[in-house]
């Protein structure tokens, strides 16, 4: 599935400006969330590991990712259960983030 | 209502600014980016709502709730769909909010937000607010909120840690106290007769010996009650 700004889009209310800033906003934190999930998981900080894609799965969602966004869900509870299944499908979800924001 | 913001993700935080930017009568006063500093600012500040994420790194949501000593309402907002339960625990929690955060969803929350506020008069308007504005209640229950009509609540019994709240053909079991139930009823309609018992006097059939028939049901009169439930009755 592709990213979209749907979500963004529909609570700027046609504020260009809070879509701008948004993304930005994006753009700054997404790259350093995604740094500390993979230095926690070189370090295997199950608990730290899913804490941070706790907060990775939201961002997932305001791409409009569902699929994605069950995926980061289930590998969550697989990390709080000390198991890094999933953790090839995480990445793959981080990388299209990842692309996606440097397109936008 | 002047507002907080606590979450430790700064997209989050921009997307309530905005959600609240297309809100009448909403002021973010400050946002934090952990529990910690807002603690600081909450002992000097009186606000009336805090948004508030739960799982922040540290110093958590819930370990944020327990330390608030006088707590203004709050709207809890999480990516995870299971906590629901867990958040309702608390009396001033008002609703969560599941992220990304929809506007209706937010719309609905903030009208509640309202509406506790109305209910928790500052002066003696609570009669007014009965009458004009506030006839539901909401209670946590099946991890969720369940409204309840207030005109149709016949009593309120209170068992161990838990309230059933009595209507004709229905009773309804809540976490919760008759002292924190009190606080939000109209003390026009309601009024508590025994230690265990709230009753609605709109219903009240008749009085005998130490006891009031609410539709069928004989509610105790505590003796310590009594004087304060007769004044409240149209005597002649």
């Amino acid at each position: 599935m592709t990213p979209n700004l749907k979500y963004i889009e529909q609570i700027s209310f046609g504020d260009i400006e809070f879509q701008k800033k948004i993304i930005n906003t994006i753009k700054k934190e997404f790259p350093i969330e995604k740094e500390q999930y993979q230095e926690n998981f070189k370090s295997k900080n199950y608990a730290r590991l899913a804490m941070d894609v706790h907060k990775i799965k939201h961002k997932i969602n305001i791409f409009g990712l569902n699929k994605s966004y069950e995926i980061a869900a289930e590998y969550e509870t697989n990390l709080k259960n000390n198991s890094t299944t999933l953790s090839a499908e995480f990445d793959f979800i981080l990388k299209t983030i990842t692309s996606f924001l440097e397109k936008i | 209502m002047d507002c907080i913001i606590i979450d430790d993700e700064s997209t989050a935080r921009e997307i309530i600014k905005q959600l609240c930017s297309n809100q009448e009568n909403i002021n973010i006063v400050r946002e934090f980016a952990d529990a910690i500093s807002a603690i600081k600012f909450l002992n000097e500040n009186n606000i009336d709502l805090i948004f508030l994420d739960i799982h922040m790194p540290d110093f958590n949501g819930i370990d944020f709730i327990k330390t608030l000593k006088n707590p203004p309402q709050l709207i809890l907002t999480t990516s995870d769909p299971n906590f629901a339960a867990s958040a309702f625990e608390f009396d001033f929690i008002i609703d969560y909010l599941l992220k990304p955060i929809d506007m209706t969803r937010f719309q609905n929350a903030i009208a509640r937000a309202e509406n506790r506020l109305l209910i928790k008069p500052k002066d003696n308007t609570r009669e007014k607010i009965f009458e004009n504005q506030e006839k539901y209640l909401y209670v946590n229950i099946n991890k969720g909120l369940k409204k309840i009509n207030l005109n149709d609540i016949l009593f309120i019994e209170a068992k161990g840690d838990y309230i059933i709240i009595v209507k004709e053909k229905e009773r309804t079991i809540v976490h919760s106290s008759l002292k924190k139930i009190l606080e939000v009823l109209p003390d026009i309609a309601f009024i508590q007769v025994h230690r265990s018992y709230i009753i609605n006097i709109n219903h009240i059939v008749d009085i005998k010996d130490n006891g009031v028939n609410v539709v069928k049901n004989i509610i105790p009169i505590g003796r310590q009650y009594k004087s304060k439930l007769f004044q409240q009755l149209n005597l002649l």
